[in-house]
């Protein structure tokens, strides 16, 4: 990216300036390398989105950001419904609520190390995961609707999980205002046999170990260790959220001119949230976040099975479980006054500080834990949201490494068998069933992890709190 | 046979898809190919169960979208992977035989499934010589 375009606020914080018929500024977190090697297309989107009606305050890119569609991945914006605020199918993306859930499981490496190799066979064949893979779960009309009301929690009523999960899942488990009644029926049918199913691309299953701690009161009070292991689950709404973006972002690109838009882009295809088809994308959007919150206890729930069988000692406890694409209704103070915004995070993760209301009580002096997802032979970790946070960019962080090289140069520089070679050599067990794909989720086709959340710390977005190292990874 | 190309190009996250062909016809079904070559060798799909979609759309853009994104639900929903396609328009309306086989992960060897077509980066156009070329960007 050409800096020249920018003001370099501090260290970390540069700046789009007002121009033109922009409506607020845009704002980039990262030091000079990494927004240097930000593509200029990250910039074109950032302006894009700055062009939206009823934006408030500015748009931001995460230090992960990289150039997405419509919007960037790691891009952050505001909508207020009461100022022809507008609510974009392109700013949630294709993969409604895909997000992280990290489990305790009570083990050390040492119990893993004994059993590792079988583990991740069992894993993998207990995990349906990669294409052409299916769930033993079948939805019919009315379940399916059930579902998509109640989440997580129609997931736990079912017997995937218990109680005790919810407390510690956003929205504990269940978004309120989802219609299944705006879920078209293309959508229903493709998510009939993919409940209980991890997914492709990036969507993982991993046994980490805790390697180090950085904040020891926050680890404290999120019963995190060095040395302990968790479970870390990255998968969304399968093809339930794709085909509900795929039927909403259709509908908004052709109602665009009728609705008075004038999109710079029409993969930003939006409708004013007090419109019907505004109104109608929301339902359908957060019944794609109840059956990702569902989808995301289920593989809990069937995680529990494999490990038990092998390690009965584990107690796969909840840790928590967030986000990263999803427009959501938050109260933020903008210029000293509260006030209720669409909040569109993709690519992104909420990261509430301390005191939050929405925060679990046994989170809330510590703030929300920030699940940032690394790549198979890289680091993932634990953030905390701030204080700060609030005011920085609107109590958002990163949500991973984020893409350095596309999949097509990944795959011409690496092959899946050395990638997994290389990675058993270090002690990390890959299981895929594609060598293509891994070679194409090659860890060093992402960025430096640590450095995006150095800098995501460092501008103020979250605290560092713990860092995690694969053992075990099922790669959809 | 009529000579079509097709290329993935360079998007950082996901996958771009462009072709040219002499008919609007051969444009789309060479895209079909580039989708499924971001699944898996397209020559290494049997040929055994056939599928047909109807698609209609306002402009060429959009009913390339939605002729891709027709090949992702029926993928998706049948467990199927495509290596022929076969396409006639009538104006603005595009029917499509497909031709392929129910998804086999050892011989296959799928890489990634395909989420939806994107906006991003679209266009269908046809150059002064008569030659149609088309590309987006897909989510994978």
């Amino acid at each position: 990216m050409d800096l020249n375009r920018l003001v370099q606020d501090s260290e970390y914080r540069w700046r789009l300036p007002m121009e033109g018929p922009m409506r607020a500024p845009g704002i980039l977190f990262g030091d000079r390398e990494q927004i240097l090697q930000m593509d200029d297309k990250v910039f074109t989107q950032l302006y894009n989105v700055t062009l939206l009606p009823g934006l408030v305050g500015p748009v931001y890119a995460m230090p992960d950001a990289h150039w997405g569609y419509g919007f960037p991945i790691g891009g952050v914006a505001a909508f207020d419904a009461e100022a022809g605020g507008v609510v974009s199918a392109g700013g949630v993306g294709f993969d409604i609520s895909c997000g992280v859930r990290t489990l305790h499981t009570g083990l050390h490496p040492r119990d893993v190390d004994a059993v590792k190799t079988e583990l991740a066979d069992a894993l993998f064949a207990g995990i349906p995961a990669g294409v052409g893979s299916r769930g033993s779960i079948r939805l019919d009309h009315r379940q399916m609707d059930a579902m998509l009301e109640g989440g997580a929690r129609w997931a736990v009523k079912q017997g995937y999980g218990t109680t005790d999960d919810l407390e510690r899942t956003e929205e504990r488990g269940c978004i309120d205002g989802a219609r299944p009644d705006d879920v078209s029926d293309h959508a229903k049918h493709r998510q009939r046999r993919e409940m209980g199913t991890l997914g492709s691309g990036n969507h993982y299953l991993e046994l980490q170990r805790v390697a180090a701690i950085y904040a020891p009161d926050i680890a404290r009070q999120y019963a995190l260790a060095e040395d302990d292991v968790l479970v870390s689950i990255h998968c969304g709404s399968r093809g339930l959220g794709h085909q509900i973006g795929t039927d909403y972002l259709r509908e908004m690109v052709i109602a665009a001119p009728d609705l008075g838009l004038d999109l710079p882009d029409r993969e930003l295809a939006c409708a004013p949230i007090y419109s019907d088809l505004g109104q109608r994308y929301l339902g359908a959007m957060r019944a794609g976040m109840n059956c990702a919150l569902a989808n995301r206890q289920i593989l809990t729930h069937l995680t529990r099975d494999v490990v038990s069988r092998l390690l009965p000692q584990a107690r796969l406890d909840m840790f928590y479980d967030v986000s990263h694409n999803i427009c959501k209704v938050e109260v933020h103070v903008v210029d000293g006054k509260p006030r209720e915004l669409y909040v569109h995070r993709k690519g992104a993760t909420r990261a509430f500080g301390p005191g939050n209301p929405d925060l679990d009580e046994t989170l809330c002096a510590a703030g929300q834990p920030v699940l940032i997802g690394g790549s198979m032979g890289t680091a993932s970790y634990v953030l905390a949201g701030t204080t700060e946070g609030e005011t920085t960019a609107l109590s958002s962080a990163c949500h991973g490494a984020g893409r350095a090289m596309s999949r097509r140069k990944a795959r011409r520089q690496y092959s899946g068998r050395q990638v997994v070679d290389e990675l058993a050599e270090r002690g990390i067990v890959i299981r895929s069933p594609s060598q293509r794909g891994v070679a194409e989720e090659a860890p060093l086709a992402y960025k430096d992890v640590d450095r995006v959340v150095d800098i995501a710390e460092y501008a103020g977005l979250a605290r560092k709190v713990a860092r995690l190292e694969p053992l075990v990874c099922i790669k959809g | 046979m009529q000579q079509r190309n097709w290329e993935h190009f360079e998007h950082e996250a996901d996958m771009g898809l462009r072709a040219d062909a002499e008919t609007r016809e051969g444009l789309f079904e060479a895209m079909g190919e580039a989708l499924t070559a971001i699944i898996t060798e397209p020559a290494g799909v049997r040929r055994v169960e056939t599928v047909t979609v109807h698609c209609e759309a306002p402009s060429n853009a959009l009913l390339l979208i939605d002729w891709l994104n027709a090949l992702i639900f029926e993928m998706a929903t049948r467990g199927m992977i495509f290596g022929s396609w076969h396409v006639e328009l009538d104006g603005q309306k595009l029917e499509g035989r497909l031709e392929g086989e129910a998804v086999d992960r050892l011989r296959h060897q799928p890489v990634v499934e395909v989420k939806g077509a994107t906006y991003t980066a679209l266009s269908v156009t046809r150059d002064s010589a008569g030659r149609w070329h088309g590309q987006c960007v897909v989510d994978v």
